[in-house]
């Protein structure tokens, strides 16, 4: 489905990605794990066209989308949550899923929010509030929601348990569960490596820009190195 | 009544008359800013651009022989507006668009001969002095005594406030309502974001840009029929002006632009009566000192966070 191949991405000077491939097939959790810096973020950035790979391709759905434009990108059927949730605090909860679902009709859209809404019942209790108004996980839960209105079929999340309470994560992981259920293909990438490779079907390590470990998940929980690493020994 | 109270009346009128001009202009300003972060220098001689397409579509109206004044002033602000929007578009799309993640300094230097060009197109095509027209709508009211100080409402003072608050609410009403108002606040908040969530951006930063020059478009028609002349040069002070009634009001916020406008003109008319005509523009700037001195995010802004 998400297909990259010898992906380099340059942040001016400095190589954030020194020719990552991977891919993500229709159906699965992917995901992708590493230490702060590895390029984890770039990656996901880079799927989306911001900034653009400057070699290899990227290929969603059997088109290259390498340099396609982001906002084109992202009306072919991805969504990103993006690191720091990236909310619009000034809007209410109700306009960021507008926002989400810019280019849904009116029936579509009212689906779409029942939808989320059913995923995320908080948020239509808090559908009047400005988004900044919300706790962290509420907001974590606004942004996943938000994405889930473009009606992806991969998407695409940046460290959905930064900085929440471990209840909260628990939550967030269980929905992203039911998520999977409704057939959208999700790829996570993540500090929290334990869930993250509980979670998931297949996983990358990504280290200093390179890809160094590719398995399934359970493989990868037992794996002394990304035990070492990523889970405390 | 006092003629003191009644003189204090005619500044209010005059510094509302002239406020509304400054925030019809100051919300192009003010738009642009809060989606890019950058100062439209070439908003000035949108303005200008928008009174000359005004008296010259009014002249033409009057040649043809119409007669009803509701029609041509309507007919006016339609061929004004989307005129002047059309020059505002083009002006996104050659000083800003192709400059898009070049250093700050780039688009504001194409911004200015951006300004400078307008200025000088007009000046060749239309000439360097003051153009001026017949007075549409003349007349108004006055209220004191007869032989003492009166004060006097002119329908064309009426007929400022009463289009600036239409267009005012119109704008209002699509920046919070539509579907590409929503596009355009998500924008000023996070354009990168709202760029990953499927908007193409470009359309919404031309939009403001349009949005601008529309309001601009209405103040320069508007400006053109209280005054009855006008010149190449106007968009200059009337830029600079509105550019400080955006600021004191708060940059980025349309409710501050709004309310900046109000408050500068209404100055500006009191500095005129009580002080001197010449210490008008230095109230006016001083104002704008002690506002940023004390209230840096102006009078509706917002803080800017720090984003991480």
């Amino acid at each position: 489905m998400l297909k990259l191949e010898a992906v380099h991405t340059f942040y001016g000077p400095v190589e954030a990605l020194k020719g990552v491939s991977l891919e993500v097939n229709a159906g699965e959790i992917v995901t992708l794990i590493g230490a702060n810096g590895a390029g984890k973020s770039t990656l996901l950035k880079t799927v989306c066209g911001l900034p653009q790979a400057t070699h290899g391709t990227i290929t969603f759905a059997g088109e290259d989308i390498t340099r396609k434009p982001t906002h084109l990108i992202m009306q072919s059927g991805l969504a990103l949550a993006p690191e720091g949730r990236r909310i619009f605090p000034g809007l209410t909860v109700l306009e960021n899923l507008h926002i989400g679902g810019f280019f849904a009709d009116k029936s579509r859209l009212e689906a779409d929010l029942e939808r989320v809404y059913t995923l995320f019942p908080i948020l239509k209790e808090r559908r009047h509030q400005r988004g900044g108004t919300l706790s962290g996980g509420e907001q974590q839960m606004l942004a996943i929601a938000r994405a889930l209105m473009s009606r992806p079929t991969l998407l695409l999340l940046d460290e959905p348990s930064l900085g929440l309470a471990p209840l909260v994560i628990a939550q967030i992981f269980r929905i992203l569960e039911a998520i999977r259920q409704e057939g959208v293909t999700i790829f996570l990438v993540e500090q929290n490596a334990h869930r993250a490779l509980q979670l998931a079907d297949r996983g990358y390590v990504l280290e200093n820009g390179w890809i160094v470990l590719a398995d399934t998940g359970a493989n990868l929980l037992v794996n002394a190195a990304v035990r070492k690493a990523y889970l405390g020994g | 009544m006092s003629t003191t109270f009644l003189g204090f009346i005619q500044q209010v009128i005059n510094g509302l008359t002239l406020g509304s001009i400054y925030a019809l202009i100051a919300i192009g300003y003010t738009m642009v800013y809060g989606i890019i972060g950058m100062i439209n220098f070439a908003h000035g001689e949108i303005y200008m651009i928008g009174s000359y397409v005004g008296v010259l579509v009014l002249t033409a109206l009057t040649l043809l022989g119409l007669q009803s004044v509701p029609l041509m002033l309507l007919l006016t602000l339609v061929v004004s507006i989307l005129v002047t929007s059309a020059y505002g578009w083009t002006v996104e799309r050659l000083a800003y668009r192709p400059l898009r993640g070049s250093p700050r300094l780039a688009p504001l230097i194409s911004a200015i001969g951006m300004s400078i060009f307008l200025q000088n197109y007009v000046m060749l095509g239309q000439g360097a002095r003051d153009i001026s027209m017949q007075p549409l709508i003349a007349g108004g009211w006055r209220f004191g005594a007869e032989g003492g100080f009166q004060v006097y409402l002119s329908y064309m003072q009426v007929l400022i406030a009463v289009v600036t608050v239409i267009f005012m609410a119109l704008l209002t009403l699509y920046i919070s309502r539509s579907r590409m108002g929503r596009a355009c606040r998500a924008c000023a908040e996070d354009r990168e974001m709202a760029n990953l969530l499927g908007i193409d951006t470009d359309r919404v930063i031309s939009l403001t840009f349009v949005l601008g020059a529309a309001l601009a478009a209405v103040a320069g028609v508007l400006v053109g029929l209280y005054y009855g002349k006008i010149n190449p040069f106007i968009g200059f002070v009337a830029g600079i002006k509105a550019f400080t009634a955006a600021v004191l009001g708060g940059i980025g916020s349309i409710p501050g632009a709004m309310l900046g406008g109000i408050v500068l003109g209404l100055t500006e008319s009191f500095a005129s009566a009580y002080l001197s005509t010449q210490y008008k523009d230095v109230v006016a700037f001083g104002l704008l000192v002690l506002v940023l001195l004390f209230r840096p995010t102006g009078l509706l802004g917002k803080p800017d966070v720090e984003k991480v």
